[in-house]
């Protein structure tokens, strides 16, 4: 139990310490030290999970369970790989003269903040300090969009701070209605708003109210998952910011914002008992894959062509729990978890190619793999499993999908199956001159950290092999909780 | 139901959202910085005058220190924050240009009937007197966002956002006596956060735009552009 509140403590205690640290080197191996501990902790909570099953703390404002027990292992493993990144990069941006040494401290604070506010997100039992930490996480990352100060950037903050504030001020009023729907029969105000208070009490739950609430709701947090058409401010912020910021808003701030939606939804489906909720995520989700996929084709900046291809796979996972069966939501949890390892090793990568060739322009990166083979390599590795090939991850998890798509609207299959095609083309077209092509000649290698998107990778091709265990029985568990049967009743 | 029927407090509880509502409208139509600023500051101390009302009347004791947040942070800390930046960035003498005001308020009246349409199986629902005034909570809410969506001006967005803040405190005020304290303190912290961000903003985008004008924000798009 004792672990729980340490995963919240020890980012807290970061934020502190290291805005009272102001010499530069320090401060990049204090960010690592400090999310490393975090990641430990996060560890021996999924183990206390893994044995004692699903976790209350005694004054109820937190709640572990299979479904987040894993997003905060991954939050905090993909947190650290991310510091160990930025750590050689922004020393190299502060040597470029991009950012300053105070900023560099703004960037190590928010840091910090950001996964404080992710990890409350995830572990609160609570609705309202969900919707609190949601906008945190927004006010954490706003101010590192603009770090580089440049015309664009502080363009791209601003759309991303309004569009954002005004879309999850939605999900605020749903959470009032959610409120105001749940105090009628609990007698203890402060309980209407525990998430495991409601799942108890969702039939009580008046539907009309309830539908209500989740267009809000699906409207709010909606736009922070990066659903079309409300997805504007992302690939402009998630391009113009530094790039390990890129890895960790397209890897792990989208996700928590999509399991806010889902345990919405988890409410909602019990109230309604009918499929208005799956109904409209489907809807959204095949939308923002689609036009996602075909963004893919007119992209000029690599990071931008990377941002799209995350509202592609974003909707996809929306698409899937909106289906709501159990071999499709358990799909949409496995493509959470590599579709987050693959996405932030490809940001990595992203940052030494854009390091090396002095650019983000696509037309303008070229000859990697001569340049630099491991660079080269990570690229077309990482793009190869974001694109869906065996043996990775992703090809597992998209089978999944389009089996479960296949049984509950076949039709839809082939709009999924064209998607995925056009997709792969957008992706491969920009990718294949990067790494193959002629490399201008002043292109000098870069010194570069690629372990930890090997690493990534290599667990996101393990994934695709066997998945361990322990993860399939926290898989399951939680398709149980979305869904309420297990995902091998029906037969393959 | 016939208004003199009513108690005292059942017809100050429905004189006072109609006021927040007309504020929102007020905000709608002003083109002076200063004066929205000052309709803002207006509407936040209407919504704790309201707050205290139904804290004496409920006697729901945690509303008291809700008040008193509102108090501080949307009369006082917020207008005052605004204003010093209005005089700092020298627009206090500025008027912007509305576009098709008459418009923008015919729109302001039909988001209002849209909110009692959607309102409607809501209030059929709820024993509290303060039920009428869910309608004109949400109203409040899209109001604002109308503004933002209007407004040219980096400074009448925030005082758009802002309200937008005011609209949600209202709501989960009149439909439920407020939130959980907790939440409460959680939102007025991430309020006070961004009110303080908006300010470094103003000077971001002054420093590298020249103007508080966010349609000259519009480098960034699908096109390819001459990069460097």
């Amino acid at each position: 139990m004792n672990s729980l509140y340490l995963v919240l403590f020890i980012p807290l205690a970061g934020i502190i310490l290291l805005t009272l640290v102001t010499h530069g080197r320090g401060a990049g191996w204090l960010n690592i030290v400090m999310i490393f501990l975090t990641f430990c902790a996060s560890l021996t909570l999924a183990l206390e999970v893994l044995y004692q099953g699903p976790q209350l703390s005694a004054n109820r404002l937190f709640y572990i369970d299979a479904f987040n027990v894993y997003l905060i292992v991954l939050t905090t493993f993909v947190g650290l790989n991310t510091a160990i990144f930025s750590r050689p990069y922004m020393a190299y941006e502060v040597e470029r003269k991009r950012v300053s040494l105070p900023q560099m401290r703004v960037y190590y604070t928010m840091y910090q903040a950001f996964i404080f506010a992710m990890l409350l997100a995830l572990m609160t039992n609570n609705l309202g300090i969900l919707w609190v930490a949601m906008e945190a996480a927004t006010l954490a990352t706003v101010l590192l969009v603009s770090l580089y100060r440049t015309p664009e950037s502080i363009e791209a903050a601003w759309k991303y701070f309004i569009l954002c504030g005004v879309g999850i001020a939605q999900a605020l009023f749903g959470t009032i209605l959610l409120y105001f729907a749940a105090e009628k029969f609990i007698p203890d105000h402060n309980d209407a708003l525990l998430w495991s208070v409601l799942y108890e009490h969702a039939h009580q739950l008046d539907p009309a109210v309830v539908s209500i609430a989740f267009v809000f709701l699906l409207v709010g947090y909606g736009t922070k998952v990066g659903l079309v058409p409300l997805h504007n401010w992302l690939p402009d912020a998630h391009s113009e910011g530094p790039t390990p910021m890129s890895a960790v808003l397209s890897g792990l701030l989208l996700n928590v914002a999509l399991y806010a939606l889902v345990r919405m939804k988890v409410l909602v489906d019990g109230s309604l008992h009918n499929e208005l909720a799956g109904h409209l995520m489907m809807g959204f989700g095949m939308l923002s894959f689609l036009v996602a996929a075909l963004f893919l084709h007119r992209q000029y900046d690599i990071k931008r062509l990377f941002s799209y291809s995350s509202i592609e796979h974003m909707g996809l996972m929306t698409f899937a729990f909106g289906i709501g069966t159990p071999l499709a939501t358990f799909g949409a949890l496995l493509h959470m978890t590599v579709h987050s390892l693959t996405k932030s090793a490809i940001f990595i990568t992203v940052g030494h190619a854009t390091h090396i060739a002095g650019t983000q322009s696509i037309s303008k990166i070229r000859g990697l793999i001569r340049t630099q083979p491991e660079v080269g390599w990570g690229l077309l590795m990482g793009t190869t499993a974001i694109a869906g090939f065996p043996p990775f991850g992703l090809f597992t998890s998209e089978f999944l999908l389009l089996v479960a798509t296949m049984k509950s609207y076949p039709w839809l299959t082939v709009l999924l199956l064209v998607g995925l095609a056009v997709a792969f083309a957008g992706l491969f077209k920009n990718i294949q001159p990067m790494v193959y092509g002629e490399p201008p000649a002043e292109q000098k290698a870069v010194r570069a950290n690629m372990l930890p998107v090997i690493l990534q990778l290599m667990l996101v091709l393990w994934l695709g092999l066997a998945i361990p265990g322990f993860l399939a029985g926290w898989f399951e568990q939680a398709t149980e909780l979305i869904t309420g049967s297990l995902p091998w009743k029906e037969s393959l | 139901m016939k208004l003199t029927t009513l108690t005292l407090y059942e017809q100050a509880i429905l004189v006072l959202p109609s006021l927040i509502l007309y504020t929102s409208f007020a905000l709608l139509a002003q083109n002076r910085l200063l004066s929205l600023i000052n309709i803002f500051a207006i509407q936040g101390t209407l919504l704790t005058i309201t707050t205290i009302l139904v804290a004496l009347v409920s006697h729901q004791h945690h509303l008291y220190i809700s008040a008193l947040l509102a108090f501080g942070l949307k009369v006082l800390f917020i207008p005052w924050l605004l204003r010093q930046h209005v005089f700092r960035l020298n627009l206090h003498h500025e008027a912007e240009a509305i576009e098709n005001p008459a418009l923008i308020l015919t729109g302001g009246v039909a988001l209002v009937i849209f909110s009692y349409y959607v309102a409607l199986p809501i209030e059929q629902l709820s024993t509290l007197v303060t039920r009428n005034t869910i309608a004109i909570s949400m109203a409040n809410v899209l109001l604002s966002m109308l503004l933002i969506i209007a407004r040219r001006q980096a400074i009448s967005q925030v005082v758009g956002f802002m309200a937008m803040e005011n609209g949600l405190f209202f709501a989960a005020l009149v439909s439920t006596y407020g939130m959980p304290m907790i939440v409460e303190l959680g939102i007025a912290f991430d309020v006070l956060v961004a009110a303080v961000l908006f300010g470094v903003f103003f000077f971001h985008i002054r420093e590298s735009l020249d103007t508080l004008d966010v349609d000259r924000m519009n480098r960034l798009t699908e096109v390819e552009k001459n990069l460097e």
